[in-house]
């Protein structure tokens, strides 16, 4: 329970998908006390435009996070290996990366 | 007919080929079922600022907004019937009180939060099975109301039942006023299953279907989330009754005074 | 690793400033305009100043929310009824997306409310005006939503990134306020001389509020302000701009405003009331009034009519609606005692 203060409802993260083909995005916060409550006040906050497709909440204690103070043994790795793209490499064609999509 | 007109009333000209043929007992339907959306639409709008959280602001209005959309759509409709050419907004701000038809739970003050809760839970369930119903009645515009309206008034219920359940479970002070607040709203709920002589010649003829066999399947919906909130239905020993013909209560007067004060202190203007 | 939220809003620890250099990389990011995100490390000013900013702009749409709501009832057709309804609760939904950002600072915006409740944090001062008449909803949503969209716009590109991107959502959101504010005065001003009569009012009380208060004090020698007036307001701005928070002074967003708003003016046929308004071809702006902010804070303190009735209209809401709140915690405490299950 996330609340600093006694009895004040939880905070739940709110995750829309706003169109066909695209990832849940987190779009903010609500807080409610119950996860049918949290929904319903997502759905009022942040669908009121477009017509969105799906609808997530998670409350915002159950989420676990790498943190920038953790950031040398989580992420240090990533940044170091070049070879895991493809601009480390020779291109296919003459033309270059563009070109390779038009064969 | 769609359910959220966006765009100002028109005043529709003349038809090409005269006025359609008034259905004068259609247009009476929907005028009832046009002035329910726009009073209950209305008690809503008083909750505004003043609800217990800032999110319920948010979902009363949102709301407020679905039941002023239908009545639009009900009363532009109503007004093309009934063959005075009227506009949704003649009809919601130029007739007297005596003229407005809604049942009278929709009038009801709105009371503690249990009190709107108990209002909203009746007619959200009622409105639900009503307009699904509506949804296959022949007429293709009113079928297509239907359709659309049912889904918004299914938010309504799913917003009541929640409310419901979480005040009649909560603590002792919001299970009594839940009890209380069914029991106030209780003996007006009859009144939105009425069938009169007008309800009964649009069923026979197969041109919308009436609300009367629908209680049965409402009370026992209705009995359900009640039931899950630990709480039972009220077996009240007296219906109101009178909204339909025009006898309100005397709290509606001055609901409809304020609905139509700016409107009526500008005669001629234009919004 | 330690369970944390993507908010920060159980922020306890963040990493102190220690000498591992955290102060530079905070430093290093704002130089190359990347934002701040909730964990990174931030100076406590900087904390700060954030959260009091945006909690006074979450406080100012719900308290904003008051003089419209008021005519919700009134609306006078039942399409300017749904449109005012729309406005009234995307305010609603501004101070809320507005909270959830501030919440990622660490706070909780039931002591954020608290603090309003208590008079410890403050809205805008341009809502201790009444809303008198029908105009009065067109002209704020013209005018006062119009300053805040200039305001707001560069705070979509704020340092802080949880801000920004709720500045984002209100900015495309209230392009449809100003609008529908402009097409409110456009329809009176159509109509009867009496409609015309009550736009022209309605401009007349709400002008001033929107081009002080929207965009708070001087804080430099422009439009003729001296320069000492200006001096506080500036030091306040020169750190809030270092820090990438603020993008513009005060005074740059105010004339941007003003000029929007001599056109449209002119177009409804509505006066602006400052007769010093006029084109000055030299500056490529107009000109208008300085801001005699002091008189005019002075007149409009805290204890006015209008200041301590939105407090006591915004508290009696949250001191009504304890019992539901109390209710709803109660209830879903048992719900979690029963298995997690939430009916």
């Amino acid at each position: 329970m996330s609340g600093a203060r006694e009895g004040a409802p939880a905070s739940w993260e709110v995750f829309l998908r706003a169109r066909r083909g695209l990832a849940h995005q987190h779009v903010g916060s609500v807080r409610a006390a119950g996860p049918d409550a949290a929904l319903a006040a997502a759905r009022d906050l942040y669908t009121r435009r477009g017509d969105p497709l799906s609808l997530w909440v998670v409350r915002s204690d159950a989420v676990h996070a790498a943190s920038p103070d953790e950031r040398d043994p989580y992420f240090a790795g990533a940044r170091h290996k070049p070879y895991r793209y493809p601009e480390h490499y020779a291109p296919l064609t003459e033309k270059g990366p563009e070109g390779e999509h038009d064969e | 007919m769609s359910t959220t007109s966006d765009v100002p009333a028109v005043r529709p000209g003349p038809p090409p080929d005269g006025p359609p043929p008034a259905a004068p007992d259609l247009a009476l339907h929907l005028l009832r079922l046009g002035d329910d959306a726009l009073v209950l639409g209305q008690r809503l709008c008083q909750w505004i600022t003043r609800a217990p959280t800032v999110d319920e602001d948010l979902a009363l209005s949102n709301i407020a907004l679905d039941l002023i959309g239908h009545a639009r759509a009900l009363l532009a409709r109503a007004g093309r019937l009934d063959g005075t050419g009227r506009t949704e907004d003649d009809l919601a701000y130029t007739r007297p009180e005596r003229r407005f038809t809604n049942a009278l739970l929709t009038e009801l003050p709105n009371g503690d939060f249990a009190t709107t809760v108990a209002r909203q839970l009746a007619y959200s369930h009622y409105a639900v099975l009503y307009y699904e119903a509506l949804a296959h009645c022949a007429d293709p515009e009113l079928a297509a109301f239907g359709a659309r309206a049912r889904k918004e008034v299914a938010f309504h219920r799913l917003h009541a039942d929640r409310w419901t359940v979480t005040l009649g479970r909560g603590t002792e002070e919001s299970a009594r006023r839940m009890r209380h607040a069914l029991e106030r709203v209780w003996p007006y709920t009859g009144e939105l299953f009425e069938e009169d002589e007008v309800l009964r010649r649009l069923a026979a003829s197969g041109t919308v279907p009436s609300p009367a066999p629908l209680r049965e399947a409402w009370l026992h919906r209705v009995t359900g989330v009640v039931t899950g909130a630990g709480l039972t239905v009220p077996t009240p020993t007296w219906t109101a009754r009178g909204g339909r013909s025009g006898l309100h209560t005397e709290e509606f007067g001055p609901l409809i005074a304020e609905l139509q004060s700016v409107r009526r202190q500008f005669p001629g203007g234009t919004w | 690793m330690t369970a944390r939220t993507t908010t920060g809003a159980t922020a306890g620890a963040t990493p102190s400033a220690d000498g591992d250099g955290l102060p530079a990389r905070f430093d290093a990011l704002i130089a190359g305009g990347e934002t701040i995100e909730p964990r990174d490390w931030m100076p406590d000013g900087y904390r700060r100043m954030l959260v009091r900013q945006i909690a006074q702009h979450a406080h100012s749409e719900i308290i904003g929310m008051q003089p419209e709501g008021a005519w919700l009832t009134r609306a006078p057709s039942l399409h300017r009824k749904s449109v005012l309804l729309a406005k009234v609760q995307d305010e609603a939904g501004h101070g809320l997306y507005l909270y959830s950002a501030a919440e990622t600072l660490g706070v909780d915006r039931a002591d954020l409310l608290d603090a309003l409740h208590k008079g410890r944090q403050r809205a805008s001062a341009t809502f201790n005006h009444p809303a008198l008449t029908w105009a009065d909803t067109g002209a704020i949503a013209w005018l006062t939503d119009g300053a805040a969209v200039i305001n707001q716009a560069p705070l979509c590109r704020t340092s802080y990134g949880p801000y920004a991107r709720a500045m984002r959502r209100v900015c495309q959101e209230e392009a449809f306020h100003v609008r529908q504010g402009y097409d409110t005065m456009r329809a009176l001003c159509e109509g009867t001389p009496e409609q015309k009569e009550m736009a022209q009012d309605a401009v007349n009380r709400w002008w001033l509020p929107a081009v002080a208060l929207m965009f708070g004090p001087p804080d430099t020698g422009a439009g003729g302000a001296d320069a000492r007036t200006a001096a506080p307001g500036a030091a306040v701005s020169r750190r809030a701009m270092a820090w990438g928070i603020k993008r513009h002074t005060n005074d740059e967003l105010r004339q941007r405003f003003v000029d929007s708003c001599v056109p449209q003016a002119e177009r409804l046929g509505l006066t602006l009331p400052d007769p010093a308004i006029r084109w000055n071809e030299e500056r490529g702006h107009y000109d208008f009034t300085p801001v005699d902010w002091d008189t005019y804070r002075e007149a409009l303190g805290d204890d006015t009519h209008w200041a301590r009735q939105r407090i006591a209209h915004r508290r009696a809401a949250h001191e009504d609606g304890a019992w539901v709140r109390e209710a709803a915690a109660a209830y879903a405490a048992r719900a979690d005692a029963a298995g997690g299950e939430d009916a």
